[in-house]
């Protein structure tokens, strides 16, 4: 591809990052030296795993299913809680962003309480699709994103909101989450999904359903990047199946700021550096007058 | 298969290899190197990580819920493989084995295939030296129990005292990491780390690489991935020997 970006330094909602790549929650983030691996490998960001109230084993399995288009996965938001403090002392002052999750606006605003200056900011997780009583189960509600917006923005450190687009509106959910002092939205979360073995007559995940990521909700996420960006005027962080520099670009012209790469990572994390390679080069384009050129 | 569905299989037979280890031999063969291994489905509980004790086996021992409701199945049953998974150990050059308990199943089908020179098998009992009248039949075997009932009464390091590891260009140890550590120490001491190959066992939730459950410190290595087999240099100053993850990500002493 013809089109390179100026390399540099990128600031997307409130958070510096030394390239647009961002490591995507829920992928190689449960401990700090897996996260520390990641940023070696050339993440311009983190995002760690989803932290919730308590400590929590999650879904029995299988928890994921490998596919052609992608993956279905459905973890359960396995998590350490409050004892995840201990894994970020060695990321100290690096690009990392805490995804939190909670049941109410008062559980955001506990688990953010935490990690509150330990961090570079907070990931809302408002998304997870398989869980029952957290993520998407609050998140599909505007008023509901707002107030655990609101709860967590308060305490004046930058605050991502990731979206689920099992939704009829995600826009309504973006304007949420902006009213709520929300400084990004990320989207898109994985798409609700399942897959049955014939020869053993039930689902094959564990919970039943899971959450699609990877090469097949691509589109999804563009479209909903696309819509984001016209209803919202806060930045957008683009995630669903980036996993090509053009794919990075063309999330980019949808409205997309930055970008979070998650499946494509686990063959390899050295991806980040392997699509910075192309994506970037001296005497590129200048980011910002690529961010949005598609709605021109 | 190129998609990852669990592919179904059915149990053909299950022998009682110890008391408390039984192997589950099913319909499909799988090609794998030793020392792979695979998530086993066992519908309506759970999926959990077993190596492979043959192409078409995995020999189990009974420590928690899943492997529970594994022993309560019988010939007939279906299960669900995803896998084989991760590297495996190597398999060229004269190869010494170290096996604890059922740290044997990994290193059966390399001894099985005559690849290894001599393998040291312990167990806490004579009852549950796995594999002994197989093995006899194919390597060099001795045997050590930590009770005294067969062969060096000891740990299995106690062998490795008797015997000199650098006429071997391999060791491969699987068994209990308080062993395995105690293996390094011996061939870290004789400046020999890099000949060691350990299997490490961590809670895996995703067995793909995906999830990061079973990340190693401060290497953040995948023992799903760039794993189950480590060689001993890539251990030294690690969490091996020291510590593991719990299900929800929480450290625990080994």
């Amino acid at each position: 591809m013809e089109l390179r970006l100026r390399p540099g330094p990128v600031r997307a909602g409130g958070v510096t990052l030394s390239n647009h790549l961002i490591l995507a929650a829920g992928i190689l983030g449960t401990t700090g030296s897996s996260l520390a691996r990641v940023l070696d490998a050339g993440a311009g960001g983190v995002v760690t795993k989803s932290i919730g109230p308590a400590p929590c084993e999650g879904h029995a399995g299988p928890c994921v299913i490998e596919l052609e288009c992608g993956v279905i996965n459905a973890m359960g938001l396995p998590n350490p809680s409050r004892e995840f403090t201990g894994e970020l002392a060695i990321l100290a002052g690096k690009p990392v962003v805490v995804s939190i999750f909670g049941g109410s606006p008062e559980e955001f605003a506990t688990v953010a309480s935490w990690f509150a200056g330990l961090v570079a900011g907070f990931e809302l997780n408002l998304s997870c699709p398989h869980a029952e009583g957290y993520g998407a189960a609050l998140g599909a509600d505007p008023d509901i994103v707002e107030e655990c917006t609101r709860a967590v923005s308060r305490y004046g450190m930058p605050t991502w909101v990731k979206l689920t687009p099992n939704v009829t509106d995600i826009t309504a959910c973006g304007r949420a989450a902006e009213r709520g002092g929300a400084d990004a939205i990320v989207a898109i979360n994985t798409v609700k999904a399942m897959r049955i073995s014939p020869e053993l007559r039930r689902p094959v995940l564990g919970h039943g359903f899971g959450g699609l990521s990877g090469k097949a909700i691509f589109p999804i996420a563009v479209r909903c990047v696309y819509e984001l960006y016209r209803a919202c005027r806060i930045p957008i962080i683009g995630c669903g199946g980036i996993a090509t520099e053009r794919d990075v670009i063309e999330m980019m012209m949808a409205g997309a700021s930055a970008v979070e790469i998650g499946t494509a990572a686990r063959d390899d994390p050295a991806i980040f550096s392997a699509i910075s390679s192309r994506l970037y080069g001296f005497g590129g384009e200048d980011p910002d007058s690529v961010v949005g050129c598609a709605h021109e | 298969m190129s998609e990852g569905m669990p592919v179904a299989v059915r149990i053909e037979s299950v022998v009682d290899e110890s008391p408390t280890v039984k192997t589950f031999a099913f319909s499909q063969q799988f090609s794998f190197r030793p020392g792979q291994f695979v998530m086993v489905w066992v519908p309506g509980i759970d999926e959990i990580p077993m190596a492979l004790s043959s192409g078409s086996s995995i020999t189990v021992q009974q420590v928690g819920d899943a492997t529970a409701a594994l022993f309560r199945k019988g010939v007939g049953d279906k299960l669900g493989i995803r896998g084989p998974f991760g590297n495996g150990f190597p398999d060229t050059g004269r190869i010494l084995a170290i096996a604890g308990g059922v740290g044997a199943a990994p290193l059966r089908p390399l001894a099985v295939d005559g690849k290894t020179s001599c393998f040291l098998l312990g167990a806490r009992t004579g009852t549950e030296l796995l594999f002994a009248d197989e093995l006899v039949q194919k390597t060099y075997l001795q045997v050590s129990t930590d009770d005294g009932t067969s062969g060096h009464c000891g740990p299995v390091t106690g062998l490795l005292q008797k015997i000199d590891p650098g006429n071997y260009d391999r060791i491969c140890v699987c068994g209990p990491e308080r062993m395995m550590q105690a293996v390094l120490s011996v061939l870290a001491a004789a400046g020999s780390a890099e000949r060691g190959y350990f299997s490490l066992h961590r809670y895996m939730k995703c067995g793909t690489g995906l999830c990061g459950s079973c990340c190693v410190d401060p290497t953040g290595f995948r023992v799903c991935r760039e794993g189950p087999v480590f060689r001993g240099t890539d251990l030294l100053d690690t969490e091996f020997g020291l510590y593991k993850r719990d299900a929800c990500g929480r450290r625990q002493p080994v």
